[in-house]
Parts: structure tokens; sequence; C-alpha cells
């Protein structure tokens, strides 16, 4: 119990604040003690130490590798060179290096990967929250689109908006973001169910609350470690769904993605000729990005949980 | 030779590097026949004390003293005589165990399971036929035991769950706050089971609750827990109509009777919260809520003292001072 | 009390043949949860509504709170028929606030003590000093100094400071009414009196008028002026504290009465099975096939069997004295 006075000691004593300062004060010590907590946790620090990598790597890409090295008309190297000092992962096909194209390829595919998930994570939520609260036809018709949606497979779909839409950074986005929000949405809408049941949803309604009062404050927070530990993982399969994309060609051609590269590889036989520092490169660094999503959003969900230190 | 006799038992859990004495020197006796009730609130000590009669409890809780269930001394047995020994000598219906039914499974087969377990040759048959002569033990008609555990009320299911309890016809019944969750009526129906059972089958009975008045009408003796240590403990009518602890008069206090006009407008509490086991005051544990404590309370450690049948542990036991005048009046009288 | 002064001032709270009834699951059809009751609390009151599980008090006292509709009958509060238009309803809510079960589901766990009672204020758009009004409210449940608990969080307080706060948390719009539905059930024994003789104060104090859901008589004969005996969805007995349950006219009541285990000198009589659930409630009077005077024949002997099995009995009228629903009690 002193542990909890300690961190909870009152940091407006022998003042007069307002609400708003209260509030913040509470937000500045429960971020420490998250900011604490998470810094102990070994397989987070981990994660997110392997994505501040790729986040670096990505923000410094112009001034390791110059854009020129990315022109196939300024390549420097011969075709499919096996690593060696001056090209550390060898050269592709066009002669550039592997790590400038890895490198550059990060940008995009943490962007896009990042942006997709935010579109899917907010059309996901606000679908499952509001068809969770609003029962009756509200909630009925929207539960009925999110069905409908889910049962589309994934990867038909994205190829016919991709096609429609044409091929661009902004349109891959859209079709990642349009085509992975339902099974959010059929989560949060369970979890905001369960919620919904509790005695303090009550208490707030009968205090007087409305709809959206219900929702903001106390489903919202509520639902919040699922939506964050399933953003993590959504990164992760929004990334892949780029790869993916890139890879069957139907990703932006004029942009480097690590899924463009894997394109690449495969289009000029790279397999026959034995390029292996061609291949593994990208998909490793997907692989790597992915779990250290995953391994963030496990901490982050551990440690959300407001009894999980009082066990 | 008493059937279970807990002798200056005391149970330490080890968390997060420090030790937490859950339960410090108890030393109670039940003989075949009998009923004993142990009263007392959450953080008491009482769920842990009884969860030693079977070696109930998790690694981290080390036991000292001694409890001899029939004069066997339950931590040195073998695995193989523990697991013998359990649920077939002495057995437990636990709080809230009316959540502990299998959903997907019929409580015919729950409550045959035991018997299963215990006696593998048993056929079909004959384990049908047992389980059809403990609902009838329980009052409950034979053909329940097709029902899953939703098609029956709260107390139903607490009926199935003494009747699993006596499924290998044990000698000693532990139940933990068996009737907290149920209405008063349904409780009724139950404490009266209980009291038969215990007369037909000369069974011993442990009754642990933190309703002091249940415990004055089902059981013989009560003894009264608070931190980790009995501060109470005689015949149950007396601990109840006259406590010789302040805290005991509390809880007797605590459900009014009903009639009495002293209790009219005058509910009895005590201030502040029962104490975390690892968080006590210096002398005695009970004396920052006391009403009746004096200043030798907070430096002294009150011994548990004899007197006839009963035993008290207060400074002040021998003033004799009417603690249940004092809950509803707040002036000591004699 | 209330009967020597004559009543002028409308009751706080009153239902008028408030019935409340459920689509049953599947095949089971309607559950009348409540079936005919009328009810009043009269301001600075504190009325008991008693019964087992199952028999309709906390739909009833859900009802009286708007949190559920009536099927039929009116719910007013202070003479005026409760609209439910959402502002209407909002405007009420100021006025009937309600203290749950359980302290720890009714505080939001993500919530410190401060939002906890903040909530109802922010929610009516209090314009006022919001922190004096917290710390005020906090302050008349018991928790001082108040500040120190502003941002303490539910899962590091006590059952019994939880319970505190959540009635902090009713008091701080200033109420005229609270409903309490088992306030005290779910904690420490030693811990009750407080929160009751809290509840009794916010009375004496603050002239609050209490409806108490309770299974429990105890509870009732420690703080209650009336007490309401309900029994699968009707009041089957009405009346003040002291005369319902020293002299308890209903069978049903003399019942539970007798099995409280506090209460000596009184012969036991244990009802055998449970009350039928809603779905299928008994002709004539619903308590029939579990009373004990039609299964012991003094039904017959007093010639009411017959009325017992068919004739139903009517709702119990309002009034300052004691009444019970039954065919045996002489002129009601």
């Amino acid at each position: 119990m002193t542990a909890i006075d300690d961190a909870t000691a009152n940091p407006l004593d022998g003042e007069h604040p307002t609400p708003r300062a209260i509030a913040r004060a509470r937000r500045r010590v429960s971020r420490r003690a998250f900011v604490r907590a998470f810094a102990r946790n070994r397989s987070g620090m981990i994660g997110l130490g392997v994505l501040v990598a790729f986040a670096l790597l990505a923000l410094f890409a112009p001034l390791l590798f110059p854009a020129a090295m990315l022109d196939v008309t300024k390549a420097e190297g011969m075709p499919y060179q096996p690593p060696s000092w001056a090209f550390p992962l060898g050269t592709d096909v066009s002669g550039r290096s592997v790590l400038a194209l890895v490198v550059w390829g990060a940008r995009v595919s943490l962007l896009v990967g990042l942006a997709a998930t935010v579109l899917s994570m907010t059309i996901g939520t606000t679908f499952g929250i509001v068809s969770g609260h609003y029962r009756g036809v509200l909630g009925g018709v929207l539960d009925r689109l999110t069905d409908w949606f889910l049962v589309i497979p994934f990867l038909p779909l994205a190829i016919v908006l991709a096609t429609v839409l044409g091929a661009s950074l902004l349109n891959i986005v859209i079709v990642i973001g349009v085509t992975s929000w339902p099974a959010t949405a059929r989560l949060i809408r369970a979890q905001t169910l369960s919620v919904e049941g509790r005695p303090y949803l009550e208490r707030s309604k009968a205090l007087g609350a409305g709809n959206l009062h219900q929702m903001a404050r106390h489903v919202l927070p509520n639902v919040m470690p699922l939506v964050l530990a399933n953003t993590t993982l959504a990164v992760s399969i929004s990334i892949l769904s780029e790869t993916t994309l890139s890879f069957l060609g139907l990703g932006d051609p004029s942009s480097v993605s690590w899924g463009t590269i894997l394109e690449g590889a495969f289009q000029s036989g790279a397999v026959s000729q034995g390029a292996w520092w061609y291949i593994g490169p990208p998909g490793l660094c997907v692989v790597l990005v992915v779990l250290a999503f995953n391994l963030m959003g496990r901490s982050i969900e551990e440690i959300l949980d407001p009894r999980a230190d009082n066990n | 030779m008493a059937l279970l006799e807990f002798d200056d038992v005391s149970v330490t859990y080890r968390s997060h590097g420090t030790d937490v004495p859950a339960v410090r020197g108890v030393s109670l006796a039940v003989q075949a026949g009998e009923s004993l009730g142990i009263a007392g609130e959450s953080g008491c000590g009482k769920s842990t004390l009884v969860g030693t009669v079977l070696r109930l409890l998790p690694k981290s809780a080390k036991v000292g003293g001694r409890v001899l269930l029939e004069g066997e001394d339950v931590n040195e047995m073998t695995w193989g005589r523990v697991r013998a020994v359990r649920w077939a000598e002495a057995s437990v219906v636990f709080q809230g165990a009316m959540h502990a039914l299998n959903p997907v499974q019929r409580v015919g087969d729950q409550i045959a399971e035991p018997i299963v377990l215990h006696s593998p040759g048993t056929s079909d048959k004959a384990a049908k036929k047992r389980v059809s002569e403990l609902l009838e033990q329980v009052g409950l008609p034979a053909d329940r035991a097709d029902s899953y555990p939703h098609q029956l009320s709260g107390g139903q299911k607490q009926r199935i769950m003494i009747a699993m309890a006596l499924a290998c016809s044990p000698k000693l019944l532990i139940a933990d706050e068996p009737t907290t969750a149920l209405d008063v009526m349904v409780q009724a129906q139950v404490l009266d089971l209980l009291t038969s059972l215990v007369r037909e089958l000369n069974l011993g009975l442990v009754f642990i609750s933190h309703d002091l008045s249940v415990l004055a009408t089902t059981c013989d003796r009560v003894a009264v827990m608070y931190a980790g240590q009995i501060v109470e403990e005689g015949p149950a009518s007396q601990v109840f109509d006259v406590p010789r602890h302040p805290y005991a008069a509390a809880l007797a206090g605590a459900f009014p009777r009903v009639g009495d006009p002293r209790f009219r407008y005058a509910p009895a509490g005590l201030p502040g919260d029962p104490p975390f086991p690892g968080e006590l005051p210096g002398g005695c544990d009970f004396h920052p809520r006391c009403p009746v404590s004096i200043e030798r309370c907070a430096t002294d450690v009150p011994p548990l003292l004899t007197v006839g049948d009963h035993r008290v542990a207060c400074l002040r036991a021998d003033e004799r001072l009417n603690l249940l005048a004092l809950t509803s009046e707040g002036e000591v009288g004699v | 009390m209330s009967e020597s002064v004559p009543i002028v001032a409308p009751p706080a709270l009153e239902a008028r043949g408030v019935s409340v009834t459920f689509s049953g699951r599947g095949s089971r059809g309607l559950a009348r949860a409540v079936d005919g009751v009328d009810l009043a609390l009269e301001a600075g009151q504190i009325v008991a509504l008693v019964g087992e599980s199952g028999c309709g008090k906390t739909t009833l006292a859900r009802t009286l709170m708007g949190l559920e509709r009536p099927s039929s009958g009116e719910v007013l509060a202070g003479g005026v028929a409760l609209s439910y238009a959402s502002r209407d309803l909002t405007a009420f809510r100021k006025r009937v606030q309600l203290v749950l079960q359980d302290p720890t589901g009714a505080l939001n766990p993500r919530h410190s003590v401060y939002e906890a009672v903040a909530e109802g204020l922010r929610i009516h758009k209090y314009s006022g000093d919001e922190r004096a009004k917290v710390a005020d409210a906090l302050g008349r449940a018991g928790l001082r100094p108040p500040e120190r608990f502003f941002l303490r969080y539910p899962h590091e307080l006590s059952g019994g400071q939880r319970q505190r706060v959540v009635i902090a948390g009713a008091l701080v719009l200033d109420p005229d009414v609270i409903v309490a539905d088992e306030p005290v059930s779910s904690l420490d024994a030693s811990v009750r009196g407080e929160i009751l003789a809290l509840l009794l104060r916010l009375r004496d104090e603050l002239g609050l008028s209490l409806l108490v859901v309770t299974h429990d008589l105890g509870l009732a004969w420690n703080i209650a002026d009336r007490v309401a005996v309900m029994y699968l969805g009707r009041i089957v007995e009405e009346g003040p504290t002291e005369e319902v349950l020293s002299a308890p006219q209903h069978p049903y009541t003399q019942a539970l009465l007798s099995v409280v285990p506090e209460i000596a000198g009184m012969k036991e009589i244990v009802l055998a099975g449970e009350p039928p659930d809603p779905t299928r409630i008994p002709a004539g009077c619903r308590f029939h096939p579990r009373c004990p005077v039609v299964a012991s024949g003094e039904a017959a002997r007093l010639g009411i069997e017959q009325a017992c099995r068919t004739q139903p009995l009517p709702v119990l009228p309002l009034g300052g004295g004691h009444a019970a629903a039954c065919h045996a009690v002489g002129s009601g």
C-alpha cells in the first residue's frame, strides 16, 4: 500500500487547482507509471528496440543511401552480385544495392502499414462500439454490415479494389483499411457488450448520461486495452497485406517497398539464379517488424489492465 | 481422540519477497458429531486455516504446527495418503461452489466423479445407485441427476455441492460460507439439511461464515477469528448472546435482532476496515477499531485465556463489560 | 411520524398500478416481474422493499428510477407523472439517484475517485465550482479529508470506502431521493453498520428519502420507517416497520421472519421449494401453493381455502396503516 501511496502522492496539496489540472496531474501520474512498467518488461523493450531501429533507418534513408541509388539507370554494381564490402547485401537484377532498396523499402512498408491500420482501427472501433451500444434497429443493421464485410475473402476483394482504384500508395492504404476493419469491429463489439452489462454503465445511466457520454467515457476507455493490443496485431497484418499486394503486382510500381522488392526478385528469376541475398532480406525485415509489433502489443495489453500490479 | 485438531497452526504466504502471516498460532478441535463455527471477515485467515486440512494451499504457503485428522498429521502424510484422504475422510463445500459446477456436464456425473476416482472399479450401476442415495439425502428427487447446472436454482445447486461432498462418506465436512449467496428461506433449508446430516451421519462439521447469527443457530461451538488469530471461542449461543470480546460483539451486532427495540435506528458497526494480513498494528490487533480500548492495548498483546469452556483474548475480559449494550448505545454497561 | 402530519405534500416518489412485463425467453411466455404495485415514498422517509430473489423488487426499484418503463401504471415524482422524454428524464435524474449493490462493479476501474464523483456534475453541466462540490460530497459520505481520495482508484480502496464513493457520487447532485439496491450485502459484517449509519444520517441531516431494496430483514429493522414485502411481483404486506416485523399478518412474512437466524422465540416455518418463476404465477392467491395456512388445513377450517385457490387479491392500497394481501386476514 505504501508504494501506491507514493505513486498517488497528491501533487495538488496546498493549491486550488481546476478540475482540468487535476485530470492533467492524474494523466501525468499514470503516464509515468506506464512508462516505468513498460521499461521493466523485457520482451516489450526488445520489440520497441527493433521498431525504433527500423524507424530510424526509414527516417534517415535519404542520408544513408542517396535517392539516386534507387535509380535503375544509375546503378553502380553488376547484376546479381553476392554480398561484398561494397554492397553488404549484394545487388539486384539491375545492379542496385539491395541494402539501399531494403532501407528505402522500410519507409513505404512502415508508412502504409501504419496508415492502413489507423484507418482500419478507426472504422472498426467506431462500428464495434456503436453496434454494441445501440441494440435494436441501428445495432442490428451495423452488425449485419460487419458480417457482410467480414465474409468477403480479403485477397479477391483487395485485388478487385486495387484494380478499380488504380495503383497508388493512398489507394493501397484504402484497400487494406477497408478490408480489414470487420475483424476488429467484431472483437470490439463483443467487448462492448461485456462492458455494457457492467454496473457502472447502469450507474452512469442513472446519473443521467446520454449515449455519447456512455460510449465515450465508459465504453471506450474500457475497450482501449483491447483496441491497442489489436492495433499492434493489425499493423502486422497491414504490413503483410501491403507486402502481399505489392508482391502480386498490385502495388505502386514507382515506389520501393519490401513487397515490390520481392516482386522484382521473383519476376527476374532470382530463385533460379540462387540470389538468396535478394529474396531473403526483405522477407526477414517483414518478419522482424511483425514480431516486434506483437511483442510490444502483448506488453502493452499486460500493463494497461489497471489491476495488473495489485494481483 | 478428536476428529480434527489444529495444534498451534500457523500459515505464512511468501508474496513478493515478504512473508505474510495469514494464520498465527490457532488451536481448535472438532469431535465427531460436533459442529464448529468459524466466524470472521475477509482477511482473517479462516479459509486459509481450513485449507490446511486437505493440503489445498498453494506452494507458497508454509504451514507450521500440526493439523491432525483422526490423530494423523496431515503435513507428514505421503502424497498418496493425502489423495486417499481427500474427499474420503474429509471434504469441502467451497465458497461460491455453486459456480464451480461444470456447465456442460450433467450433475449426476459430476457427483459420481469422486466416487469413481476413489474406487476405480465401481460399475456405472453402482455409481448411479450411490448418486440417487446422495440426492435423497440432500432432499432432491433422484431424477435431478440428469439435469444440467443451468436448469437448477441456487438452492438446488448448493444441495448438489453438498451431495458431492458426501459422495465418499467422509467423516468431516468443511463448509466455507455455504449460504452466503442464498436467500433467507433457501438458507434456512440448507442449514436444516446440514444440521440433520450431522446428526444422522455423525459427521464433524466445520462451518465458516461472517454471519455470527447463522453460526449461533447451527453450530455447537463458535470460534471468532481476527487477523489470523482466535479472539474468542466458546459455546455458540454464549458467544452470540454474551460476547466477551469487542470484535465478537461487533459481529453479533452487525446482524441485528429483529424485534429488539435497541436496534431500531441504531446500526452498529466498527470504524475502519479489517486489517490486511501483513499490516498489523502493534499490541492488540484489534485496538485501532475497538470501542473499549485502553492505553495498554496499543502495547500489550492479549493472550488467549481459558475461562471454563470459553476462551477470550482481550485485556479487559475480566471486567465483564456488557459489550452488546455498548454497540447500540455507545455506553458501557455492566 | 408520518401519520400525525396531514399529508399535504405529494410523495417524493410513487408507483401507481405499476406492472412490468418482460417477454420470456423462447416459449416460456410473458414474465410478469412486477404485477400491479402501489407504493409511495414520502419526503424524509425510509422505506425498505423486502423480498427474495426473483420477487421483482429490483425491477420495481429500477422502474421507479426510470431505468425501466412500466408496461402499465405510472411512476410519479413529487406528484407529477414521469415523462420519458430524454430532457425530462435527465432532469428527473438529478432528483432521484441510485446506489448499487456491488460497489466494485459500480465504479469504472479506469476512473479515479474524483472523476467517479464528478461524473454526475459533468453530465448535468454543473456551472459552479466542481472541485468544491466533489470535496463536499466525499466529506458528507464520510471520506475525510476528501482531497486524499481524489486521485485514488477503486482497486486501492476497501469495500466500505468504495461504497462511500458511490454514495458520494449520488449525493453530489443534491437529490431528493436515493434508491439503494442491497447497499451493504457485499460488504464485510463489521463495516455494514457504518454505511447504514451514514444512510440514516443523510436522512436526518439532509431530509433525503430512501428506498432500500434488500432481502435482509435485519437491515429493514435497523433503518426503515416502513416495510413493504414483495412476493412474485406483488406487495403482500406493507406498513410501519415495528408493526410488520413484530406482528406480521401475511403468512409469507411470518415464514420469512421465523427463519431469520437472529430471531429467537419464533417457531421456524421453513417453506418448501422455491418461488415459482414469474412466467407461471399461480391462480388465486399467488402464494397459496406454498402457504402453510393452506397446507395445514387452517384455510379449510376458516372456510377460505376456495378463495385462496381461485380468487386473486387486490393490490394493496396506499395509506398510513398496516395492510396485508391475504384472505385469512379479517378485514385486511
